[in-house]
């Protein structure tokens, strides 16, 4: 019997490559453990059988010392990467049996390392959502639960799924997509390590889109270092994404746990103005403190633009979002209503094959860039995210790394905030800026508020430098409290 | 609106009921780019092929695909421009033109809105009069072709071939400058020609490389513009002039009756010959532009454009030129040969080292009407431009009268063989030897004595003894040399 709750991508890899266990026999425990957790509604497909055949092909391939990099390590998708040969759906009804024939060039980069695919994460329908209650598969379940309270909990949005996996030791490793904080907020709610790389930094190709300049993959692991790990392959240019940056990859795995001593860490003083529950307000302010021990200065920065910053990525990712999802129209794939007419046919299509939210942010989005309105909301959103983009650029000059909270409240309750768009939107001030300035940023465990529930501190750094995130994230993982989640109520 | 250039001189009117009527025309061309390829993805672009066969997934527009921008076209489209004397603006954004319908896969086109790749031009148009107008170009765009819907399949159901569907094409759209149909359809020859230089499009209206959208106003001279309509997707030279013609004289007649003129979009009826209103300026549909988040701006860098600049052809208007200074041609000639560069390349070889003007004759005159009955391109004529020649040289050094040469040609067509070979094979030599025609001659004034002494009175018979030496020479009697002896026997 492997431990999978203490198992950790870095350790499992090393207990596969020196053969304590085979892939077959890990796969095996996972897939236990996977159907022991179906109250968490966090898979939207499975793929158990062809996960077996590349676990036996894994084996041999140890066996003969042939192992690439990442051999044998079972992980999750997000349901917004397209797999070859599995369903694909966005967690939408209009693609609910949506099977592409291509795989998407992050997925391929695993797979390519000896990966093996144990299914596919629920997510928001189409990644809009803070809570992963829009998937047309029902909510995802938070393996959290407050101290001495039974109600289930959403595990944030839009990668719930994989957040909620890595954190009931379902996978080690889930692939995911942030566009307002979509990986850094599911990571915070679930006690997980979640990584938005740079824009540009992975390719975006084979993933569905929801907004493109928005958009960026990136890992959802237990620790730091599996976040480093997993981000050096799945990193790296792509000629099919025209906005994927042909930039050197730094030695990730090196940077985890190097000295820090003398460098400077940003704290936006605007940022202390926010709505944040005085829990979350005080571990920011440790964690503050746990820098300043370890020889950081402490600096204060400004971000006067980054209040407007909610505003504007409500207005440009719908925007975005309208365009980008006019191609799920019944014609050619997924699910198509009929009608008496074309319109019907749309009409029916799209009208049935969306959820409210995501009909919702289509309609912000058409409204928004249409005649007579565009100067007024599109382009005064990208002026704002200019400004935002600028201030950032100024901080940087004097500080390495930027520290604030993820989220200003830690996990909700399911139902809780559906019924209230603009407080599920208000889950993103903290980090929808830095997706609007095309920025990396990290969301660590950093302790658990007065319920018993993870918080998480977000590290935002400049373009690039991903492996300043991981050099100063080891203070967080090491200074804090313990995060482990001891109930496992879910299991059956 | 009255700051147009051209809107002082009225150079053509059409009569209504009461008094003379202007029209105002421009144009916006669709020029398809020669290129193996797709304008953002790497299937082909070749016409034909077997419904869905030239069709990516990015074509397709499947989930997660995105698009590449194709070099080559970039290329041609500065190619043109440079060829249009236009400005190239060496920065430049692809923009996405949103619109639902079945045969555009993606729910948008991708299309340059504020930003062209290229900007304003000019094109010099010679008239039929031999007038010269120039018509300003207002920018160049590139867009890609949607798919081809088919309804008369099937009496239930529409196809969809997306064969076409990303398909490269350049908008040129000109200024108001045009003032009748024969100007409209000179303009769209002349830059038809322009294209084919340049081999940016070859401009084959049949197979729907070139299409024009039709901007039609009519006023008074002197007034200030009208309403225009627009009639769409005409796509050949003489419909564009019947359209002209028919939108023109509809506008005057419904102004004339007292009605308004609607801004709408028309179409031309082939059939009918008539313009019919498609929908109104009401019902227009609101485009939503918006710069495509996955392509980053187009930059352009003066190499490259330095590198287009250096391969760009010579063009008609200096090849004109150029054969007006070298050759001492006329412009009326010089604006045939240089009507296809083949024509003027034909031209280039036949004339070197020999009588321009001889040259031009026999290709405008005997080449063109026999490749007109053929049927056949000037690129597949049976007689090669050496062999005209070689012919031209036949009469210059008098083997050949001009008769016999047009007999021997009759040959060469039929049999491609060299003229010299003709004439050697068919003994077609002509009789230059003055002896022998005198013989010839002496033989005819002998059997018709009273004839000569006839002749002495009227001068007019001469010719009669001409055509008998020449008949009983077989032709083969140099005619001038036949004229001076019998000039001289009879004593003139």
């Amino acid at each position: 019997m492997i431990d999978l709750v203490s198992s950790d991508l870095v350790s499992i890899r090393n207990s596969l490559q020196n053969k304590e266990f085979t892939a077959v026999e890990l796969l095996n425990e996972y897939i236990d453990r996977i159907a022991k957790s179906s109250k968490l509604n966090l898979f939207n497909t499975t793929n158990f059988e062809n996960a077996h055949k590349a676990a036996q092909e894994s084996d041999q391939k140890i066996i003969r010392g042939e192992a690439r990099s990442l051999e044998g390590i079972p992980i999750g998708v997000k349901d917004l990467f397209c797999t070859a040969g599995i369903k694909t759906t966005a967690s939408s009804k209009i693609l609910e049996n949506f099977v592409p024939a291509y795989e998407s060039t992050i997925t391929q980069k695993l797979k390519d390392q000896g990966m093996i695919l144990l299914g596919k994460l629920s997510n928001d329908e189409f990644a809009m959502g803070s809570s992963n209650e829009t998937s047309s598969s029902g909510p995802a379940v938070n393996p959290w639960k407050g101290d001495s309270s039974d109600k289930e909990l959403v595990p944030g949005g839009s990668s719930g799924g994989s957040s909620g996996a890595v954190a009931a030791s379902l996978c080690p490793l889930a692939t995911a997509t942030d566009t307002g904080g979509s990986i850094r907020q599911p990571a915070a709610f679930t006690g997980t390590v979640g990584l938005k790389p740079t824009y540009g930094r992975c390719s975006r190709w084979g993933i569905v889109a929801f907004a493109s300049s928005l958009d960026q993959a990136g890992p959802i692991t237990k620790t730091i270092a599996d976040s480093a790990m997993a981000l050096k392959y799945m990193a790296g240019y792509d000629e099919k994404d025209s906005t994927s940056a042909d930039v050197d990859i730094e030695d990730y795995e090196q940077a985890v746990g190097q000295s820090i001593k003398g460098m400077t860490i940003g704290v936006p003083k605007e940022y202390e103005e926010l709505d944040l529950e005085d829990d979350i307000k005080q571990n920011w302010y440790d964690a503050i403190n746990w820098y300043k021990s370890e020889g950081v200065e402490i600096v204060s920065v400004d971000l006067p633009h980054s209040k407007y910053a909610l505003p504007a990525y409500y207005i440009i990712a719908p925007a975005e979002a309208s365009s980008n999802l006019a191609r799920y129209d019944g014609v050619k794939y997924g699910t198509r209503m009929t009608g008496d007419s074309l319109d019907d046919l749309y009409k029916n299509t799209r009208g049935q094959g969306f959820g409210a939210e995501v009909k919702r942010r289509i309609l912000i989005g058409t409204y928004v860039l249409s005649a007579g309105y565009y100067d007024a909301y599109y382009l005064k959103a990208q002026k704002v995210r200019r400004l935002i983009h600028s201030d950032f650029v100024e901080a940087f000059k004097k500080v390495d790394v930027i520290i604030t909270p993820t989220t200003p409240t830690t996990a909700f309750g399911i139902g809780e905030n559906l019924s209230d768009p603009l407080k599920m939107y208000s889950n993103d001030i903290l980090t929808v800026p830095v997706n609007l300035a095309g920025l990396p940023a990290i969301s660590i465990p950093s302790g658990l508020d007065s319920q018993g529930l993870p918080m998480g501190i977000q590290l935002i750094t400049n373009h690039f430098n991903e492996g300043k995130l991981f050099q100063f994230g080891s203070v967080v993982e090491k200074s804090r409290s313990s995060i482990t989640n001891q109930s496992e109520w879910w299991l059956e | 609106m009255n700051d147009i250039n051209t809107t002082s001189e009225v150079r053509h009117t059409i009569e209504g009921q009461n008094g003379e009527w202007e029209i105002i025309i421009g144009l916006e061309i669709h020029a398809q780019v020669t290129s193996e390829s797709k304008l953002f993805s790497g299937s082909s672009a070749s016409f034909g092929g077997a419904p869905m066969s030239h069709v990516s997934l990015v074509d397709a527009a499947m989930p997660g695909m995105l698009p590449v921008i194709n070099k080559h076209c970039v290329r041609q489209a500065v190619k043109t421009g440079l060829g249009l004397k236009a400005k190239i603006n060496s920065y430049s954004i692809f923009d996405r033109k949103n619109y639902f319908y079945p045969d555009l896969p993606q729910g948008y086109q991708i299309s340059q809105f504020k930003f062209p790749i290229v900007g304003e031009g000019e094109v010099k148009v010679s008239l039929k009069d031999g007038e010269d107008i120039i018509v300003r170009i207002e920018r160049l765009h590139l867009e890609q072709d949607a798919g081809k819907s088919f309804h008369d399949i099937d009496p239930e159901n529409s196809y969809i071939d997306l064969n076409r569907s990303g398909v490269a094409l350049m908008e040129i759209v000109t200024m108001p400058d045009l003032r009748s149909a024969d100007e409209a359809k000179s303009f769209v020859t002349k830059l038809r020609t322009i294209l084919r230089y340049l081999e940016t499009c070859d401009g084959n209206m049949e197979e729907g490389s070139l299409r024009a959208d039709i901007n039609v106003s009519v006023r008074k001279p002197g007034d200030n513009l009208g309403t225009r309509c627009e009639i769409k997707n005409v796509n050949s030279i003489r419909f564009i002039g019947m359209a002209i013609e028919y939108e023109a004289r509809r506008q005057v007649n419904e102004i004339e009756s007292g009605r308004e003129i609607i801004q709408e979009t028309r179409l031309f009826d082939v059939s009918t010959g008539e313009t019919r209103s498609m929908r109104s300026k009401e019902e227009a549909h609101d485009y939503r532009y918006f710069p495509d988040p996955d392509l980053l701006p187009l930059n352009l860098e003066d190499d490259f454009i330095k590198e287009i600049i250096n391969e760009l052809p010579e063009l008609p208007d200096y090849k004109k030129e150029r054969l007006i200074k070298s050759y001492g041609l006329n412009s009326y000639d010089a604006d045939i040969l240089v009507s296809d560069k083949n024509y003027a390349e034909y031209f280039e070889s036949v004339a070197n080292g020999r009588d321009p003007k001889i040259s031009v004759n026999w290709i405008t005159g005997e080449l063109f009407s026999a490749l007109n009955k053929l049927n056949l391109d000037i690129h597949d004529s049976p007689v090669s431009s050496e062999q005209l020649g070689e012919l031209i040289d036949l009469i210059s050094d008098g083997t050949l009268s001009g008769r016999l040469a047009k007999d021997v040609f009759e040959i060469m067509l039929e049999t491609k063989k060299n003229p010299r070979v003709i004439v050697e094979e068919k003994n077609l030599s002509q009789i230059t030897d003055e002896s022998s025609i005198e013989k010839i001659v002496d033989k005819i004034m002998e059997s018709n004595i009273d004839k000569v002494a006839e002749a002495r009175e009227k001068p007019k018979l001469i010719g009669w003894f001409v055509g008998q030496v020449m008949k009983e020479s077989q032709g083969k009697a140099n005619p001038a040399t036949v004229n001076n002896l019998v000039k001289k026997k009879i004593g003139i």
